[in-house]
Formats: C-alpha cells, structure tokens, sequence
C-alpha cells in the first residue's frame, strides 16, 4: 500500500512535518496565553503570525557559538541526531491510505526504535558540553528514557495483540469496527504518559528543569543548534500525537470527511492537550519520577498485555 | 490522580474567560489625576513664570537629577536661568513637587517619554515649561509673598495693604 509516487510523499511529509513543528512555536505560545488568560505574540502580522518567520530570523542571526572546553564534533552531531531520529520515524506514520513513505511491516518497532535512538542526541549534547548541569541533564534524560521506554513499548503490544500486525496501516484498518481507545484504554493512557516522558515536555521535563538545571542538557547551545533541539522537540510532539491518533483513535477513519482530515484533526487535537498539560501541571521531583515509571506504570502495562492477551486467546 | 484531572480541567476552562491583558497602544489604561509623570513647569495666572529659582527640589531630588541656575530680573524678582531635568535619571518620586513653595514643578499623568537617544531625554526650560497653571489655578505666588521688589516697596503693590508692625501687637 506504499504511494504510488514515493518521492512526492515523502517530500510532502519532511515539508508538512517540518511546518507543523514550526508553526507549533507560535500555537504553543497563543495556547498557552489563552490558558493563562493573556494574548501571546499578536503584533508580527495578522494575529501574530509572522512570529515564526521572526523568531526564525532571529535564530539564524544569532551567534552559532561552539564554548572552547567542549568536545567538538559531538556538540555539533548532538542536535543533528534528534532531528533525524524524529524525521525518519515520521516515514511509517500513515497519513491516510497510500500517504505513506514506507509501509514496513514492523512499522510500530521502527518507530520504538528511532524515538529511542533520540535520546542518544540528549545524553550526547549532555556529555559533549563539558557543563555539570548540561551533564545532569544528559544523565536525567537517559535514566528516565530508559525506564519511560520500557512499558511505552508494553503499552502498545495490546495494540498489536488485537490487530495482529506491526504494520501501522494495518493497525489502522483493524479498527475500523472499534477504535482501540475503548477496549486499550489502559494502554491508551499508559502510552499517552509515556509519550509526555519521550518528548520531555513539560510534567516529565527533568533533563532541562531551568529552575534546577539552567537548561540542562541545552545549557551551552545556541543559534540554529538550540533551534535544532526545539524544532526537534516539537517534532517530537507532532509525531506521537500522530502516533496516538493512529494507533488508539483510528487514524483516518471517520465518516464524512476526508481520511487526511480527519487525521489531521485527531492530531491537532493531542497537540493541543499536550499544550494544555504543560499551562497545567508542575515539574515532579525525580525520585518521584523514577519510581512512578518503575513501580506503577511498568506493572500496569505488564497487567494490560496479560489481560489483552488472555481476552483475546478465549474469544478465538 | 483526580487532582491532576481536576487541575487540567481547570485550566482547560481557562480557555473561555476574558483575558487581562490590557492591549496598551490602541488601549490606554486609566491614570488617576495625580499619577506621578513626566515632570512639567507651571505658570502662573498672569503667564509669568513660577519657578523662584530656589533649588529645593535639585536638594531633595535623591537621584539629583535636576539642575538649575538662579538669576534675577530687572524688578528683582528671582527666576531659573536655566532649568534642567535629566529624565534618564528621574524616578518620579514626586520630592520636587513637595518641596516647591510656589507650586511652579508638577508631575503629570504622562509616562511615554521614550527615546532612542540618551541625551534626548535631558529636557531644558524650554521642554518644560507649559502655558498653563497645571494644578492651581489662580495662585500666584509674587501676588501673597510679601517680598519687596525693585521699584516698589512692601506693600506698594496693586491689591496689597502696607505691612503690619509687629513690634506694635506686643502686649
């Protein structure tokens, strides 16, 4: 079910993708000021919207500075590998049927695997900086994708067990009867959890606490590389709420509108809640954070496949 | 958990209350009347100038951003040879306002003094000076200072009556 003009698509999703976590800037700033009862940026353009064309030149303005004490080609690989990492998982996201890059058949493990070669970029810029807050950062962020990965991955085999496939679009096509947000639900809210961790957003953002950490692992970037970790980071946001529409709320199935909308719409409306969780919740201490990942959520998910598995095995 | 739930519903709400920002261009927000501005110099009714040239205020000015030279004119009566305010110091504390016996130095509800060169921010006399009496209207102080003026004596002016012995109250 690959598109019939691979080139095309792929062009069409590194530029949809690309836009959208550029234009989250901007969401991400109006959402929260109407959550906190202010306006945002309104000034540059029509309701503020040349922001990202600002804040974009100003990124590019900046002075790209690489501090003398840090290990060189590391600090500039670091951000690079974020971006990569989150754009190559981008190609098993179907879009809607035949808007695909690749339709691999273990399309679920590639995503596990890209978004968990993601946290190389952190642990990295992290190490490369030569700064203890940078490096505590890399540290918090290693140690917390390493336990949030764990039953991220647990959360989505009841998934699998119920469509029986890896495949994403086939995921998709299994729920056409039922989406997998109802019989899932633990794994829905397990997987939504996990996805807050993978993205580091705001209640799971140790690894750059700016009141403990200055910015942690991004302490000592600027310029375009600083923007490379945003843009990655917002990436990252557009792609497991992609991820969670398509695997829990049936991608593009709906009726009346067009498949592509009613993915996009799914999508935006996970975006936005991820917005709306971090105008909401504080930071957690991270003892508190390891022991949540460990002591309840892993067990919770391990329970959630058992319970898949044993319903599925005595309907067949 | 159900707290957590509760806190991003609430938040959530958010979403549907007026927003507090004042949109300050196009939204000018109120000024009481005695709202501590951008400092001006009255006149007095007759259009004479009420600044006495006394330099309390550049003494009580704790940042001592007020400078000024005192001269008199040809009846004797003292006026600011120059007056000088340097608004990249002020911090409309309103001192000079209360120090000045002849209500000549006001503050006034205006804050948009902004500039992209530093010395424009240094207003002369001529800056300064406005055509009115600012907040007293029909105070003049050479009108009740009893002060004896080249030409005239105490007392010799128009509306004035001799001045009093005291020596001839004495019990």
């Amino acid at each position: 079910m690959t598109s019939p003009y691979p080139l095309l698509s792929i062009l069409g999703i590194v530029i949809v993708a690309l836009s959208i976590a550029a234009s989250l800037i901007y969401v991400e700033r109006r959402l929260l000021a109407l959550w906190q009862d202010r306006y945002g940026p309104n000034r540059t353009g029509p309701f503020g919207l040349l922001q990202v064309v600002a804040d974009a030149i100003k990124m590019f303005m900046k002075e790209d500075w690489i501090p003398p004490f840090a290990d060189k080609p590391v600090f500039i690989l670091a951000p690079a590998v974020i971006f990569v990492t989150v754009l190559m998982a981008f190609a098993v996201l179907p879009a809607a049927p035949g808007i695909i890059v690749a339709d691999l058949n273990i399309g679920l493990l590639f995503f596990l695997a890209m978004s968990s070669l993601g946290v190389y970029s952190v642990v990295l810029a992290g190490w490369s900086s030569n700064n203890k807050y940078a490096l505590l950062g890399g540290m918090r962020a290693a140690a917390q994708m390493l336990s949030y990965e764990v039953f991220m991955g647990l959360s989505l085999m009841g998934v699998v067990i119920l469509a029986g496939s890896f495949s994403l679009p086939a995921v998709v096509e299994a729920q056409r009867k039922i989406w997998f947000v109802i019989p899932q639900f633990p794994g829905f809210i397990l997987f939504l959890i996990a996805g807050f961790a993978e993205t580091r957003r705001i209640p799971f953002d140790l690894s750059e606490a700016e009141s403990e950490l200055v910015a942690g692992y991004h302490s000592e970037y600027s310029g375009m590389k600083f923007g490379m970790f945003f843009v990655g980071e917002y990436m990252g946001v557009t792609l497991i709420s992609g991820m969670i529409s398509v695997l829990f709320l049936g991608g593009w199935l709906g009726p009346v509108l067009p498949g592509l909308v009613w993915f996009l719409i799914k999508t935006f409306v996970f975006i936005s809640f991820f917005i709306l969780v971090r105008a909401a919740l504080p930071r957690p201490r991270f003892d508190q954070l390891m022991s949540w990942g460990w002591k309840v959520m892993l067990p919770l998910a391990l329970v959630n496949v058992l319970v898949t598995g044993a319903a599925v095995l005595l309907r067949s | 958990m159900i707290s957590i739930l509760r806190t991003i519903w609430y938040v959530f709400l958010h979403s549907f209350q007026k927003r507090v920002t004042v949109q300050y261009p196009e939204q000018k927000p109120y000024l009481a009347p005695r709202y501590r501005g951008r400092i001006i110099l009255s006149r007095d009714p007759d259009g004479g100038e009420r600044c006495v040239a006394c330099n309390l205020c550049a003494v009580v000015c704790p940042v001592d951003c007020i400078a000024l030279q005192a001269t008199e004119d040809e009846h004797g009566r003292r006026y600011p040879e120059f007056f000088r305010i340097n608004f990249s110091r002020c911090i409309f504390c309103g001192l000079c306002e209360e120090a000045c016996p002849t209500y000549a130095i006001q503050l006034t509800p205006d804050f948009e003094m902004g500039e992209f060169h530093r010395q424009n921010l240094i207003y002369e006399k001529h800056d300064l000076l406005i055509d009115g009496p600012g907040k007293y209207h029909g105070y003049n102080f050479w009108r009740v200072a009893g002060v004896q003026i080249g030409g005239k004596d105490k007392g010799e002016a128009a509306h004035e009556s001799p001045p009093v012995d005291v020596h001839s109250l004495l019990p």
